[in-house]
């Protein structure tokens, strides 16, 4: 069969369910191939390579598989960078696949001839070029198995158009394991005793947990280490999820602008035991400030990530779904209440400070956290809540009821505006029937809002809620902050959203007073389809707590 | 800061070398020198690299260097962990030779490799000391060209290739 026969054949035989790409020349027959297997596999036309690979992130994040994305050479693989960037620092697996033009032609600046493999090096797990049939099956074969296994990736393969129309047998076979990639570490007993024995005679130890939980499967043994240890819990951004915030031990959001006790004691804890994340910059604040009065224990998959940016005492190389579970069996059960009062001690101070204002305003705008809590009381326990980036996404964090795993989607380490969208279109295309609710700005919308025609023509019922502050509104708070109030090229004329949406044929709303908004809110939740509920806010509200760049975990800001 | 060596082992892929270096570009390190040939074992590589870093940033770019996917194995030596020899080559015009050159020739046991009507080459292996002294002294000679390799290493731990490949 063609080259590119085999590129579908080698996707369906790695159960890919769904495809989200554009076509163009130099990815032609596949395409045409895609066309005699539309039975076996789903490919979903988006409005732009960007809008694929997000909505390919969107699906990863939710199903737990490999998402999968195609584009065209030159500047079809061009479009899909972000994505690559995106995905690879947020650990998503993907494969991606380019045409790319003729073998004979690579390096002579032919039409539509980039260099994809030299510009995605540096934003991909792996990569490779195929430059004849019979190499397409093994190279996607190990493309899948890079993608999904160890820490998950972003992975993009280049195929010639020759390697494309050229003629090969077809026999799959998965890759399994190859010599020079290594992704089990046996479970490091004597390390494991010897956290225990830090954990078992401290008065004042403390969990963070990240993605890594949500990636490794291990919410469950997550869950056993702290209902027997007593051990307050706080989690990062891509961990949120992973334990369910009603768990009496969930203390909060770690970061930036995360909550103010899991901030601020981190410098009182005397022992940090962080699992599957890796102190990324926003959460530490400054370095050499962060949590030096303690004794780290990392939990981490990745050798690459211990001591990258926090000195670990006992470093736990491995999975933690098995390093966490007999960790859970050699430490001693224990409360921790008084250590914990600390935590709802600082909690209150927060309620009063910072979350009176943003859920009980006075004033007579709207804020961003009253449309948040008015979403938490109609939202099913397994929505899904998928956020772009600035303020909106900040307090949609901030204030969403996370209560299972894999209910959140967003562009953590790269922060990328226009990635909601896309994101929950893919979200939902994973699941029709689940609440996929997509939060998100007046800026970042307009990054990717073509993809509201991809939302038309799948008929996917993503729930849209943009949440309007006329403003680049985290660019402004930071303007307002710390240059003066300095407004420069951050507020935005906008157009009608409820027409553009109109155009679309998705039912629409705009909401700018507070007795409309929960019925709004109710409506959107119930209606059979996608649906676009546009919420003008205060302009110039700001996100708080805060801890300032340069600034220490403890001197975390209400104010 | 201190002087390492850092040894790959790798798979022989397109655009591995490529990776490599990105790490160290990518944290605005300069590498001192690098080197790259086949091993003793078909298809496995092995590449030299030398830089000029701290522990701690050695132990992290040696960490993401394994973390690529076709790298078999990567690891790292202050210079007292290894046995290493660099290569220089000096470009002579003859009209400049005089009876001076012998005794410099002699006492660093350097060799005349190549004799042409307008120059010789000489070769030198040696540390980089050895061959930098040399070339302060041939530069009353009116030297044309210098050319010095990298580190060609081996280290001094007994362990061999094929505990890794295998
Ligand atoms: C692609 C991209 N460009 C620029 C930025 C920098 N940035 C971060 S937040 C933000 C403002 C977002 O505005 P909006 O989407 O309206 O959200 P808001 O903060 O107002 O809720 C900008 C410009 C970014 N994160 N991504
Ligand atoms: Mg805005």
């Amino acid at each position: 069969m063609r080259g590119a026969d085999i590129v579908v054949r080698s996707l369906i035989a790695e159960q890919a369910e769904i495809i989200f790409g554009y076509p163009g020349g130099a990815i032609m027959p596949v395409y045409d191939a895609l066309y005699d297997y539309h039975d076996q596999i789903k490919h979903v036309l988006t409005r732009h390579e960007q809008g694929a690979i997000h909505a390919a992130q969107g699906y990863a994040r939710i199903s737990g598989k490999v998402g999968v994305c195609l584009a065209t050479s030159g500047p079809g693989a061009t479009n899909l960078i972000t994505g690559l960037a995106d995905a690879q620092i947020d650990s998503t697996p993907l494969v991606c696949i380019t045409g790319q033009v003729a073998a004979h032609l690579l390096g002579t600046d032919a039409f539509q001839e980039t260099d994809v493999m030299g510009i995605s090096m540096p934003a991909t797990k792996w990569n490779i070029q195929v430059r004849h049939a019979k190499d397409i099956a093994p190279a996607i074969a190990k493309a899948f198995f890079i993608a999904r296994s160890g820490r998950p990736g972003a992975v993009l393969i280049d195929i010639t158009k020759n390697a494309q129309v050229e003629l090969e047998e077809f026999n799959y076979s998965p890759c399994q394991e190859f010599r020079s990639y290594k992704i089990h570490h046996p479970v490091d007993l004597p390390a494991i005793q010897e956290a225990a024995a830090l954990i078992n005679s401290a008065s004042r130890p403390y969990l963070l947990f990240g993605q890594g939980v949500v990636l490794g499967k291990a919410e469950a043994e997550l869950k056993f280490f702290l209902d027997k240890s007593g051990i307050p819990a706080a989690s990062t951004l891509l961990g949120s999820g992973a334990l369910s915030q009603e768990h009496p031990n969930y203390v909060g959001k770690l970061g930036m602008h995360g909550n103010y006790a899991p901030n601020l004691l981190t410098n009182q804890c005397d022992v940090l035991i962080a699992v599957g994340m890796r102190f990324d910059d926003r959460v530490t604040g400054d370095l050499s400030r962060y949590a030096k009065q303690a004794k780290v224990i990392h939990l981490e998959l990745d050798p690459s990530e211990i001591n990258k940016n926090v000195k670990a005492d006992v470093a736990v190389l491995g999975d933690c779904k098995e390093s966490l579970a007999t960790l859970t069996e050699a430490i001693t059960g224990k409360k921790h209440e008084a250590w914990m009062a600390k935590f709802r001690a600082l909690e209150q101070q927060e309620k009063e400070a910072v979350v009176q204002h943003d859920l009980t305003p006075t004033k007579a705008g709207l804020t961003m956290g009253e449309v948040i809590h008015q979403i938490n009381q109609y939202k099913a326990d397994d929505a899904v809540l998928v956020t772009d980036v600035g303020q909106h996404q900040m307090i949609a964090w901030r204030y969403f009821n996370y209560k299972k795993t894999r209910t959140q989607v967003t562009s953590g380490g790269l922060g990328t505006m226009g990635f909601a969208l896309p994101a929950a279109l893919g979200a939902q295309l994973h699941d029709y029937s689940r609440q996929v609710i997509c939060v998100v700005g007046d800026g970042g919308i307009q990054m990717t809002i073509q993809e509201l025609g991809t939302i038309m023509q799948t008929k996917a019922p993503v729930k849209i809620v943009l949440l309007n502050n006329n403003y680049l509104g985290m660019v402004r708070q930071w303007q307002q902050m710390f240059f003066d109030k300095r407004y420069s090229f951050t507020e935005l004329d906008n157009p009608d959203f409820i027409k553009l949406a109109d155009a679309y044929g998705i039912k629409a709303q705009k909401v700018d007073e507070r007795s409309s908004l929960q019925e709004a809110i109710e409506d959107m939740l119930i209606h059979d389809g996608p649906f676009f509920l546009e919420v003008v806010v205060e302009k110039e509200d700001n996100v708080f707590p805060m801890i300032a760049t340069g600034c220490s975990v403890e001197e975390v800001r209400l104010h | 800061m201190k002087r390492y060596t850092i040894f790959v082992i790798t798979e022989n892929f397109i655009g591995i070398l490529n990776r490599i270096t990105i790490i160290f570009t990518r944290r605005g390190i300069n590498i001192d020198a690098l080197t790259a040939s086949e091993s003793r074992i078909p298809g496995v590589h092995r590449i030299t690299i030398e830089v000029t870093v701290t522990e701690e940033t050695v132990i992290q770019l040696v960490n993401q260097i394994e973390k690529i996917i076709d790298v078999i194995k990567a690891f790292h030596h202050e210079d007292s962990g290894v046995v290493y020899q660099e290569l220089a080559l000096y470009k002579i015009p003859v009209s400049r030779l005089d009876g001076g050159l012998e005794k410099i020739i002699r006492d660093h046991h350097a060799k005349i490799i190549a004799a042409e009507p307008d120059f010789v080459v000489l070769e030198l292996t040696g540390h980089k000391e050895k061959t930098r002294e040399l070339l302060e002294l041939l530069k009353d000679y009116g030297i044309l060209e210098f050319a010095r390799s990298g580190r060609v290493a081996v280290a001094k731990r007994m362990l061999t290739i094929d505990s890794f490949v295998n």
